[in-house]
């Protein structure tokens, strides 16, 4: 047997060991030098070049920057975009709850193929949905020459074109919000409703939505701060033309085309500041969710 | 039995309710997503299947679409580093404004591509501030393939980071503590006990990255600007194409764009299922 005298007790020499690798965790430590190194990433990466064009917005001083906001045609693009924007949100917040709830609760044929196309979306580029949509509806397409010519309905180089680009992009955010809340959320309070002869309507707007409301909220928010800054597609649908299809961003890439600086710098400040404001302000909702 | 009593009830309640939904949702994704999909696979194919391979041949098309996929693959191998770096020090770190870091990594999610374009155009650009630095070096960033490197790192820069946070959040510690007590390095922690429960969302991160760095064009145009040929990514050869009334050669670069980035997110979907 070994002396066992000089040995201190096991915890004792557990702690001599493990202990100040415990601490150096605190103190100067390779965690530190990973701490450094995302925040050097983070910095020049996003919050230098978004000082720099702050800095560029306001150069000549706030005056000027509100009067590169107010003039008519970048006025005009800033309302289209939020109004196209808002108008896809509502839409789709609809559509994405019916659409995750179909997929939770129902069984149907043709489900998962349902369930993968979802996705699709997110994987296709948005220029090339642009020019999908050019093909479908455009004014030289059997469609898209039917709705025109028919019915007076625009698609193509107008704002519905927009909407349906900004739809087809931003599609899977609300469905994919809602979905895993709608899988985890408790059926006996239902139940318990229809035992009480709640019927299926009322059983939704009383017992579900209410769970389903932040989800709904946050993905919703989401496609908002999304669509607003859209441009792959929305420029190959809607073209530039000012007072009628010209979007923020559109706005912007001719701005710089033009090398009119003040014009670009001023109205990508009002696009850089939607959406830092829709973002932060999902962040906290979804921040609540969690806490409840 | 109670519940399964309850919910026939309920099905037999619905009658024609879910029928009507189920059939609403199908309709609109099949107008929403299957007809977009469709017109441009029909565009490609308005001259035949001849009409159709030689525009998948043209050499202009794989230049573009090799550039691309360098591009990507330098940007996934950056962001699955410093990405994971990021997730890990937002996790396992607490500091002060940490929520506004939080939210700042999300910027590029929702800023206009367009935007990202000109704000590396005010720092790299002819009139840019880092201008005389460049021209010291004898660099060129604007209008050539770094510029257009730094932009797809900027866009994509979200996606690895998300992957990661919540994968980090359900690490056991106790495993790390344990090994730690063993008497295991860092490096060697990381690599037995952290490094193979992150290994799937990696995956999936990469994945998600190349995707959106494969299909970035609004940044691209910007800082990519004049470039023509030689240094066009894929997105600006659909482009480009387009402007040249070439829509042939645009619908087929747009498939295979469509189909590259679609078979990247399916087989990293695979792969997290499968395991």
């Amino acid at each position: 047997m070994r002396p066992t005298k000089q040995a201190p007790p096991i915890d004792k020499r557990l702690m001599e060991k493990v202990g100040p690798r415990l601490k150096t965790k605190k103190a100067l430590s390779p965690e530190l030098g990973l701490r450094v190194l995302s925040f050097v990433f983070i910095l020049v990466m996003i919050v230098i070049p978004m000082i720099v064009i702050l800095q560029d917005a306001f150069r000549e001083g706030f005056n000027e920057f509100w009067h590169q906001v107010s003039l008519p045609q970048a006025a005009s693009a800033i309302v289209l975009t939020l109004w196209t924007s808002a108008l896809m949100t509502a839409v789709n917040a609809i559509m994405g709850l019916a659409t995750a709830f179909v997929l939770v609760r129902y069984e149907f044929p043709g489900k998962r193929l349902l369930n993968a196309i979802i996705d699709l979306p997110l994987a296709i580029p948005t220029l090339v949905t642009g020019v999908m949509l050019v093909i479908l509806y455009g004014p030289q397409q059997v469609l898209g020459a039917f709705l025109k010519e028919r019915i007076g309905f625009e698609v193509i180089f107008a704002p519905p074109g927009i909407v349906l680009a900004l739809l087809f992009i931003t599609f899977p955010f609300v469905v994919r919000t809602i979905q895993p809340v709608l899988l985890e959320l408790d059926q006996a309070q239902e139940h318990a409703a229809a035992t009480l002869g709640a019927r299926g309507w009322t059983i939704f707007r009383r017992v579900i939505f209410p769970a389903l409301a932040l989800p709904t909220l946050s993905g919703s928010l989401l496609s908002f701060a999304r669509a607003v800054g859209e441009f792959g597609a929305v420029v190959i649908v809607a073209g530039n033309i000012p007072f009628k299809s010209q979007t923020a961003a559109v706005y912007v890439l001719g701005a710089v085309e033009s090398e009119n600086r003040l014009a670009a710098s001023a109205i990508s400040v009002v696009l850089i500041t939607v959406s830092l404001a829709v973002i932060l302000f999902t962040n906290r909702v979804l921040a609540r969710r969690r806490g409840a | 039995m109670a519940i399964d009593k309850i919910d026939a009830l309920r099905k037999k309640d619905g009658g024609w309710g879910p029928r009507v939904i189920i059939l609403t949702v199908i309709a609109y994704v099949a107008f929403l997503v299957l007809a977009p999909i469709s017109a441009l696979v029909s565009g490609a194919l308005q001259k035949g299947i001849p009409g159709f391979s030689a525009a998948l041949t043209t050499p202009d098309l794989w230049q573009s679409f090799t550039l691309s996929l360098e591009i990507a693959i330098g940007v996934v191998a950056i962001q699955g580093i410093l990405g994971t770096i990021t997730a890990w020090v937002i996790v396992r770190h607490n500091f002060r404004g940490k929520s506004l870091y939080n939210g700042i990594i999300d910027i590029p999610f929702a800023l206009s591509p367009v935007v990202v374009g000109y704000m590396l155009l005010l720092i790299f650009g002819r009139t840019g501030i880092m201008n005389p630095l460049l021209k010291f070096f004898d660099w060129r960033v604007a209008f050539a393939v770094p510029g257009i490197f730094l932009a797809t790192l900027f866009v994509s820069l979200p996606f690895m980071i998300r992957e990661m946070i919540p994968v980090i959040q359900n690490l056991d510690r106790s495993q790390e503590l344990a090994a730690n007590t063993l008497g295991a390095s860092r490096w060697t922690t990381f690599w037995r006990v952290i490094f193979p429960g992150l290994r799937t969302a990696l995956f999936y991160g990469i994945a998600l990255t190349m995707a959106r760095a494969m299909g970035e064009f609004g940044a691209v145009l910007v800082i990519g600007g004049g470039v023509q040929g030689r240094t066009a990514t894929t997105t600006l050869y659909i482009f480009h194409a387009l402007e040249e009334r070439q829509y042939v050669e645009a619908y087929t670069a747009a498939i295979l764009l469509g189909i590259g980035s679609v078979l990247i997110v399916s087989l990293a979907d695979w792969i997290r299922h499968r395991s």
